[in-house]
C-alpha cells in the first residue's frame, strides 16, 4: 500500500540524510584528522604530557566511578527500599547536586578549603598553628577532581538503580528471605547483582560527563585529555594536532558507549515489572539516625553546603556585582541559551517526524548519526567545529579574492552562528530524546483514525500531535536552555571575541582568584539549573511513573 | 504431638480493614492443604502470613510446634524454615538453575551442598539444564525449578501461591499431579493457594475454602463438593443450581419434583427450602413422564450439559452423552436421582 507519492519519500530521506550528514560533520572532521600526518608537536606530546593524559584521564575515570557508585547505589537503595525519618525528601533531595555544574562545585570548595579560606584559618586560630605545622588534603589535586565530580554526578547512577531498585520484582526478594537470607544478604545477592545493568548504565554516562570535564580539571590544573586539547589549540595554536587528540579521547567515548550499550541489551533478562511497590525495610533507632545522616551529608556536601557558600559570597559583594554588565551576561546566555533550545528542537521535530512519517533503516541510521553529539565532549565538539568552519571562511575568502579581488573576511568562525551550530551538535540529543519519548506515547492508530477522518498529514501535526506533544516539547526546551547556560569549554573556545556568558565569566573570574565575584554568576547557574531537577523530582515523587523516566531513558539508545 | 503447621484465630489487619479474620487451621506432618477462594478472599495475605511477610493482628501461628508468629512477634522469614514457591516463580534472572537451587543452601561450598543440588535436579527432571539460565527455560520447566529451589534447604512447610496460573491450562492439572507426587514421596507438608477447584482437587488432601476473609468450610474435597454447609460453598465448587421449593401439606416438595422423604420428615407443610441441584441429580429417561423444556445447551464433547425450566421457571442443569440432541424448546424426559442431592434451611443460603 502506497499512500504517500514516491517523490515525497524520496525528498524526505534526502532531508534527512543530508541534515544528519551536516550535523554530524564535527565528528568526521575529528576521526578524519587521524589520517593525516602527525606534526612535530606530536613528539613533543609524546615526550611530556601525553603519557598524563592518558594516566590522570584514567585515574580520573576509576576514581569518579567508584565514587558515583558508592553514592549513587547507597542513595538509591536507602530511599527505595528502606523507609526512615526524611526518606521521602531525600527521594528527591538527592537529585539537588545535578544542578551545580563540577567547575562551580570546583570554585566553592577552593574557597572554602584553601589555605586562607575560613576552614584552614579557623583551624590555624583554634590551634594557634603557623603555616607548614599542619597538613591539610590539597583540594586543588587529582583527588579533589574526583571528589568534585563525584559530588555532582552521582545522580545519574541514584536515578538509574532507584528505578531498577522500585520495579524489582518483590517476589524475588521475597523468594530470597524465605530461602534463609537476611536483608543485608538480599541486597548483596540478589538485589545488587539484579540491578547491575543499571548500574553499568549510570556509571558510563557518569564516566562520559567525567571525561568531557573542562572546568574542574583546568581550574585544579590537572592535566588531562580536554585541558590537553584546550591548550594545543590555545597555546600552540595546533588545531590538526588539537583534533588528532580529539579522536584519543573518542576512543575513550565509545568504549564507555559501547559499555553502556552492552549493559542495556541485558536488562532485557532482567525486567520484572513490579507488581506492587517493594515492602520497605523499616529502619528504627539508631540504624534510622545512621541512614538519615548519611543521606543527609550526601546532600549536604553535594548541594546545601557550596549553594549557602555561593549563596554568601554573593549577598557579600552584591553591590559590586549586581550591576549593568551582570545584567548583560544574563541578557547574553538566555538569548544565546534561547536560541539554541530553539534551533535544536525545530532540528528534533523534523528528523523525529521524517523518521516517523517515513519509517525505515535509512531514516533510522539518520536520526542515530545526528544524537551523536551527546557522547562527545565539549571541546572535542568545538574543535571539530572549527576546523570545518574555518576551511570555509578560507576558502570562501580566496575565491572571492582571486574572482573578484573582494575579502569576505571570516564569516562563520567566530560567530554566535559557529556556536550554536556547535550546541546543536552537542544537545540535539537532548532534545530528539524527548521529543522521540512523546511522539512514541501517540499511537499510530491516533493518526491512523485522524487521517482516515479526513486530516492532512499537516493537520494532524497542528491538530493532534501539537496538542499531545506540547508538555515534551517544553521539556525539550528547558533542557536544552539549561544546558547550554551550563556549557563552558564549547563556549570557552568558540565564543565571538568580547561576547561573555554567565559560565565564561565565572570561569573567568574564578581563574583570576576571584572567587566571591564568581559566586552571583555561579548561583545564577545554579538557580537555572534547578529547572529540571524539579522537573524530575516531580516525577520521581510519584511511583508509577518511573516508567516515564526509563522509557527517557531508553529513548538515548 | 504437635501438628506441623497450627493456625488459631489468626486475625490480618491493612489499616483498618480486616483482611483475615478468626482463621484456625491445622495441617499434620505429609499432609497437603490448600486455601481455595475467589480473589480477595484473604488466601494470599494468610500465606504471606505464615511465610512472614505479613504481621498478625490476633492469634497465633505455630509451624512444628514453635511460636512464628502472634501479635507481640513476627519471626522474620528467613529465621521460619519455610519454602515458597512464586506465583511468577521468582527465579533470580542472574543465576543458573543449579545456583538458583542453591541459593538457601549456605554459603558453604561443600559436597553436601553439591549433592542435595543434584539430588534436586534429579528428582524434578531437569539435570541437563543445570547450567541454563532462567530465561533458556520453558513455563513448566521453570515452576519445577522454582519447586526444587524451595524444597533444597528441606523447610518445615512448603508454602505455593497459585504456583500453575502462569502455565497453560492443558498442563495445570498434570503438573498439579506430578507435583503432588513429589510432595507426597518425600513427605513434605504443603500448602497450596489457588482460585482453582480443580488444581486444589488434583492436590490437596484438605481444604479451607474462603469467603471474605474467613473460612467457608474446611474440609476434605469430597465433603466440601457432596456435603457444602452453606450455599456459598456448593455454588462455589463445582456446578449446580439452588432452587427453592416449598414443601406441600403431604411432605412432598412442590415444582413437581415429588416426594423427598426418607429421612427428611421432619418438614413442616408449608415450609421453603432450598435445594443444590447438581447436573448429575438429573438423569435422561427416555421412558418418564416427565418432560422438561429445554431453555439452553451447551456441547460439552462426551456431554450435552442442558438448561432445564420446572414448572414455575427455576431452571436447573443436566448432564446427558452427547448423543441426547434435543432442540432448545423441545421437551426433554427425566427423572430425579436425589440420594445426594444438599438441601440447606433458609439461614444457610
Amino acid at each position: 500500500m502506497e499512500i504517500t507519492p514516491r517523490g515525497t519519500v524520496f525528498s524526505w530521506r534526502a532531508a534527512l540524510v543530508l541534515g544528519a550528514g551536516l550535523i554530524s560533520i564535527p565528528v568526521w572532521v575529528i576521526l578524519a584528522s587521524l589520517t593525516q600526518p602527525f606534526g612535530d608537536i606530536w613528539q613533543h606530546l609524546l615526550d611530556t604530557v601525553f603519557r598524563d593524559y592518558v594516566v590522570n584521564s584514567l585515574i580520573l575515570m576509576v576514581g569518579v566511578g567508584v565514587g558515583t557508585l558508592v553514592l549513587g547505589v547507597s542513595g538509591a537503595w536507602l530511599t527505595s527500599m528502606c523507609d526512615f525519618p526524611g526518606r521521602k525528601i531525600f527521594d528527591w533531595a538527592l537529585l539537588l547536586p545535578m544542578a551545580i555544574p563540577a567547575y562551580i562545585i570546583a570554585y566553592t570548595y577552593t574557597g572554602l578549603l584553601d589555605f586562607t579560606g575560613p576552614l584552614q584559618s579557623t583551624l590555624r586560630e583554634t590551634f594557634a598553628w603557623g603555616v607548614g605545622d599542619y597538613w591539610f588534603p590539597q583540594i586543588r589535586s587529582l583527588g579533589g577532581a574526583i571528589t568534585m565530580l563525584s559530588l555532582v554526578l552521582y545522580p545519574y547512577v541514584y536515578l538509574l538503580v532507584r528505578v531498577a531498585f522500585m520495579e524489582q520484582s518483590t517476589a524475588v526478594l521475597e523468594a530470597s528471605r524465605s530461602l534463609g537470607k537476611s536483608p543485608w544478604q538480599t541486597l548483596f545477592q540478589v538485589a545488587l547483582p539484579l540491578a547491575r545493568p543499571a548500574i553499568a548504565a549510570g556509571v558510563s554516562l557518569a564516566l562520559m560527563e567525567s571525561l568531557a570535564d573542562y572546568g574542574t580539571v583546568d581550574y585544579f590544573g590537572v592535566s588531562t585529555f580536554t585541558t590537553g586539547i584546550f591548550r594545543t589549540w590555545y597555546g600552540l595554536g595546533d588545531l590538526r594536532t588539537a583534533a588528532q587528540l580529539s579522536s584519543f579521547l573518542l576512543l575513550f567515548v565509545f568504549l564507555l558507549i559501547g559499555l553502556e550499550r552492552w549493559s542495556r541489551r541485558r536488562m532485557r533478562y532482567h525486567h520484572h515489572a513490579a507488581q506492587n511497590p517493594p515492602s520497605r525495610i523499616t529502619l528504627t533507632g539508631w540504624r534510622a539516625a545512621a541512614c538519615f545522616a548519611f543521606a543527609f551529608s550526601i546532600v549536604f556536601f553535594a548541594f546545601l553546603l557550596p549553594a549557602a557558600q555561593l549563596l554568601l559570597w554573593a549577598l557579600q559583594n552584591w553591590q559590586a556585582n549586581f550591576n549593568a554588565a551582570f545584567f548583560t551576561l544574563v541578557t547574553n546566555s538566555f538569548l544565546l541559551a534561547a536560541v539554541a533550545a530553539v534551533v535544536c528542537l525545530l532540528a528534533a521535530l523534523f528528523l523525529a517526524y521524517g523518521k516517523r512519517l517515513h519509517p525505515g533503516k535509512i531514516e533510522e541510521a539518520a536520526v542515530r548519526v545526528s544524537s551523536m553529539g551527546y557522547a562527545l565532549p565539549g571541546t572535542v565538539v568545538a574543535v571539530g567545529v572549527l576546523i570545518p568552519f574555518a576551511w570555509f571562511d578560507n576558502t570562501l575568502d580566496a575565491w572571492l579574492r582571486d574572482s573578484f579581488d573582494v575579502s569576505s573576511g571570516l564569516l562563520l568562525s567566530g560567530t554566535l552562528i559557529a556556536l550554536v551550530f556547535a550546541y546543536l551538535v552537542r544537545f540535539l540529543s537532548v532534545s530528539l530524546q524527548t521529543v522521540e519519548s512523546g511522539l512514541l506515547k501517540i499511537r499510530p492508530a491516533i493518526d491512523e483514525s485522524a487521517r482516515s477522518l479526513g486530516l492532512t498529514p499537516a493537520s494532524v501535526l497542528g491538530k493532534i500531535h501539537i496538542p499531545m506533544l506540547h508538555g515534551s516539547l517544553l521539556t525539550a526546551l528547558l533542557l536544552v536552555f539549561v544546558d547550554v547556560l551550563k556549557e563552558l569549554p564549547t563556549t570557552l573556545i568558540l565564543r565571538p571575541f568580547n561576547f561573555n556568558t554567565l559560565a565564561v565569566r565565572t570561569y573567568e573570574l574564578a581563574s583570576d582568584e576571584r572567587l566571591a565575584d564568581a559566586a552571583l554568576p555561579a548561583l545564577a547557574i545554579v538557580l537555572i539549573g534547578l529547572l529540571p531537577v524539579i522537573l524530575m523530582t516531580r516525577t520521581i515523587g510519584r511511583e508509577p511513573l518511573m516508567d516515564e523516566i526509563r522509557d527517557n531513558e531508553l529513548a538515548l539508545q | 504431638m504437635n501438628s506441623q503447621l497450627e493456625l488459631h484465630e489468626v486475625q490480618v489487619k491493612y489499616d483498618k480493614v480486616e483482611a483475615v479474620r478468626d482463621v484456625s487451621l491445622t495441617l499434620e506432618h505429609g499432609q497437603i492443604g490448600c486455601l481455595l477462594g475467589p480473589s480477595g478472599c484473604g488466601k494470599t495475605t494468610l500465606l504471606r502470613a505464615i511465610a512472614g511477610f505479613e504481621k498478625i493482628s490476633r492469634g497465633t501461628i505455630n509451624l512444628g510446634g514453635r511460636l512464628i508468629s502472634s501479635p507481640q512477634f513476627t519471626l522474620p522469614p528467613e529465621r521460619r524454615r519455610v519454602g515458597m514457591v512464586f506465583q511468577d516463580f521468582a527465579l533470580f534472572p542472574h543465576l543458573n538453575i543449579e545456583r538458583n537451587i542453591a541459593f538457601g543452601l549456605g554459603n558453604n561450598d561443600g559436597e553436601e551442598k553439591r549433592a542435595r543440588v543434584a539430588e534436586m535436579l534429579d528428582l524434578v527432571d531437569l539435570t541437563p539444564w543445570a547450567k541454563s539460565f532462567p530465561h533458556e527455560l520453558s513455563g513448566g520447566q521453570q515452576q519445577r525449578v522454582a519447586l526444587a529451589r524451595a524444597m533444597a534447604p528441606q523447610p518445615g512447610i512448603l508454602l505455593l501461591d497459585e504456583p500453575f496460573s502462569n502455565l497453560d491450562s492443558e498442563l495445570r492439572e498434570q503438573l498439579a499431579g506430578e507435583v503432588r507426587d513429589i510432595l507426597k514421596h518425600n513427605a513434605i507438608t504443603a500448602i497450596l493457594v489457588t482460585h482453582d477447584q480443580h488444581e486444589a482437587f488434583a492436590m490437596a488432601d484438605h481444604i479451607t475454602l474462603l469467603k471474605k476473609g474467613s473460612i467457608a468450610q474446611s474440609d476434605t474435597p469430597y465433603n466440601l463438593y457432596h456435603n457444602p454447609s452453606n450455599a456459598f460453598v456448593a455454588e462455589f465448587i463445582g456446578q449446580g443450581s439452588i432452587i427453592t421449593v416449598t414443601v406441600d401439606e403431604h411432605g412432598a416438595l412442590g415444582n413437581g419434583l415429588g416426594l423427598l422423604d426418607k429421612g427428611y420428615s421432619h418438614w413442616s407443610a408449608g415450609q421453603t427450602l432450598h435445594l443444590l441441584v447438581r447436573p448429575d441429580d438429573i438423569e435422561y429417561d427416555p421412558h418418564s413422564s416427565l418432560q422438561l423444556s429445554v431453555t439452553g445447551k451447551t456441547f460439552r464433547g462426551a456431554h450435552y450439559l442442558y438448561q432445564l425450566q420446572l414448572e414455575d421457571g427455576q431452571t436447573i442443569p443436566c448432564l446427558t452423552p452427547s448423543h441426547i440432541d434435543v432442540m432448545v424448546g423441545a421437551h426433554l424426559p427425566v427423572k430425579f436421582n436425589f440420594q445426594h442431592v444438599v438441601v440447606f434451611d433458609s439461614a444457610a443460603v
